[in-house]
């Protein structure tokens, strides 16, 4: 059977979500082969940036766009994007980033939430950019989320799993796909999160930094596969601490 | 001639109850660059986050020797939080009134100059020309003058801009906060001021006449320009006016400490040296050469990453094209700086000279030419 992950009924093989920021538009094309990718996310400020240099120019008509509502400082703000994606041909799909901190750019889990109940009732796809808190990650379950898009660790720093156990408390407790996005930089973080049972990660400026775009594309196609497997075949036990004691402390029970 | 206190408020200035100002001088005041060395300049480059007293060891002259470590930490930085993205836009000067004697100013309102400013219909001929060379943001220039560019005047600027252009940036004298929100509602959604020098005495001297005088109100500018809405606010001093290490320490601070207390605005620097001006030719930037400009542009890039920095015409295309490729952000194009010239009948006369001519086109092509991607608006108005 086929291993997909499915976001409010749309089925996905491929589990790397692509950024498109932050590197040449006529590289966004080898980057989606290369990545294998069927989903990429673009802002939709940057779509929205008229004739020349588009970025919607550069994407191929194959490909899911996940538009997200960088920019915006609160639920309202976000809501007005996600519309006005929809309404320039975007599709349905949106991810949510409410932002209030330039410096930071953490998100804002309050204006998440409420930006999260009014868009998954309008009939998106949403897809909330998230502070990896379980209460919160619950909320937005309850408000109709499609997934959650935990960060790893600040945007753009490639710091990776800065938060793993509070992202394996998400992959444990929430029946929903989560999507590590943030922070990741390098394949072996991306493994590391798949491995960990994430549904797919998401990464931007991991590959956009790299001295060569489609080839880190395809090195991080690889890390997920291997990460996805590693998952699925169940990851033998690694023993921390101690030996096995030679005389075993429960043979009494058999005296 | 008996001058006015150029601290103290007059009728109708709007006052916030701050004391960033006090801050941040007492933080210029206190700076003695002449502290720190090469081990204060190494150590700061090895923080991941500066704190503001890396920063003054960054901006001291211990650091010009270990300029290309700068600039390849600044490179790194830029590219983590910008990619390779450089933004384009041209500003638009839409009148040369002022009523400001400010003496190093082609504006300054007795310097005799064609002066000029644009009707509704020239505005809008000048965005429709601008617009066809592709440019989505523009930035929108008055001369200090509130009788012959009100706000009404700008706030009609900005609105016609928006029918062309998606970002649109302002550049005029400092207004309350009610008046900022005015032309946030026609349109602007950010404000720079540049506040020249932050050492005060100095500022008195160099601004003898007209509201500009007034030291305080221009520097809260751009906290009532974020009470109003705007998005974005961009800081500057003018380089070569005075200690210029103090000054670029003292605009960081600046920014800093309006970024700690707004946590949602957007924050620009501009890096303008001086240049000379009609019936002056004799300004220079003084002893602010090239390295000391990088140094300072490599310093604020350093000490607050996710900062926008725009590199103007003042400087040549060789400076421009190298600051692009380590810190700089944001790079006009097609620019004139006199009035009415976009569109081939200039009535007015220019507020310095420019060192780079170069045409949208020239720009982009120089911008790819370097592996970087020219990008004409990453921003939606809500």
């Amino acid at each position: 059977m086929e291993d997909t992950f499915i976001l409010n009924g749309h089925q996905f093989t491929s589990r790397f979500i692509l950024g498109s920021g932050k590197y040449s538009l006529d590289l966004i094309k080898a980057a989606i082969e290369n990545a294998g990718a069927q989903m990429i996310t673009l802002a939709l400020r940057r779509a929205a940036g008229g004739e020349i240099a588009n970025i919607l120019d550069y994407i191929p008509d194959n490909i899911t766009l996940l538009p997200n509502t960088s920019g915006a400082r609160n639920a309202d703000e976000a809501v007005r994007i996600a519309r006005l994606a929809r309404e320039m041909g975007c599709g349905d799909f949106i991810k949510i980033e409410a932002i209030r901190d330039t410096k930071y750019l953490l998100p804002d889990n309050y204006e998440t939430l409420k930006a999260t109940e009014v868009l998954a009732k309008e009939g998106f796809v949403v897809m909330p950019y998230m502070y990896p808190d379980l209460n919160f990650a619950r909320d937005l379950r309850n408000a109709g989320a499609a997934c959650v898009m935990p960060l790893g660790a600040p945007i753009g720093s490639n710091k990776g799993l800065c938060t793993k156990d509070f992202i394996k408390i998400l992959i444990d407790e929430i029946d929903l796909p989560v999507i590590v996005d943030a922070g990741i930089g390098k394949p072996s973080q991306a493994c590391e999160a798949m491995e960990m049972g994430a549904a797919a990660v998401m990464a931007n400026t991991a590959i956009a930094t790299a001295r060569d775009i489609p080839t880190m594309a395809l090195a991080f196609k690889k890390a997920i596969e291997a990460g996805r497997n590693a998952y699925l075949a169940g990851l033998g036990t690694v023993i921390d601490t101690g030996a096995r004691a030679s005389s075993p402390l429960t043979g009494f029970l058999h005296d | 001639m008996n001058r006015s206190n150029h601290m103290e408020y007059i009728d109708g200035m709007e006052r916030i109850d701050s004391d960033m100002l006090k801050q941040v001088v007492h933080a210029m005041h206190n700076y003695d660059y002449t502290k720190y060395t090469a081990y204060d300049v190494k150590t700061a480059l090895a923080h991941d986050s500066l704190t503001t007293e890396d920063f003054a060891a960054l901006l001291s002259p211990a650091a010009l020797p270990l300029l290309e470590e700068m600039a390849q930490r600044a490179q790194f930085e830029t590219r983590k939080h910008f990619g390779n993205s450089i933004a384009m836009f041209t500003p638009l000067y839409i009148a040369n009134y002022c009523e400001n004697y400010c003496i190093y100013c082609g504006f300054n309102c007795h310097n005799k100059i064609r002066r000029a400013r644009l009707t509704e219909a020239e505005i809008e001929t000048e965005m429709q020309t601008i617009s066809k060379t592709g440019l989505q943001e523009i930035l929108i220039l008055t001369g200090e003058s509130r009788k012959m560019s009100n706000v009404d005047y700008i706030a009609n600027a900005c609105r016609i801009a928006k029918k062309y252009f998606k970002v649109v940036g302002i550049e005029v004298y400092p207004m309350n906060s009610a008046e900022y929100a005015k032309l946030h509602k026609s349109g602007a959604d950010f404000v720079t001021v540049f506040q020249e020098t932050y050492n005060s005495d100095k500022y008195e001297t160099l601004h003898i006449e007209g509201h500009k005088r007034i030291f305080p109100y221009r520097f809260y500018a751009q906290e009532r320009a974020i009470m109003g809405g705007m998005r974005g606010v961009g800081f500057a001093a003018l380089l070569g006016l005075d200690d210029f290490r103090k000054d670029a320490f003292a605009t960081g601070m600046h920014a800093y400490l309006l970024q700690k207390k707004y946590p949602h605005a957007e924050i620009a620097f501009s890096c303008p040296r001086l240049r000379p001006i009609i019936n002056n030719d004799k300004i220079n930037p003084r002893d602010v050469h090239e390295p000391q400009l990088l140094q300072v542009i490599c310093a604020y890039r350093i000490f607050m990453p996710f900062a926008a920095i725009t590199i103007s015409t003042r400087e040549c295309e060789r400076f421009r094209n190298n600051a692009i490729n380590i810190a700089a952000t944001k790079i006009s194009a097609g620019v004139d700086v006199g009035i009415g010239g976009h569109s081939g009948s200039q009535k007015g006369d220019e507020q310095f000279e420019i060192s780079d001519p170069r045409n949208v086109d020239e720009v982009y092509k120089a911008i790819e030419q370097q592996g970087l991607q020219p990008v004409m608006s990453d921003y939606i108005y809500v």
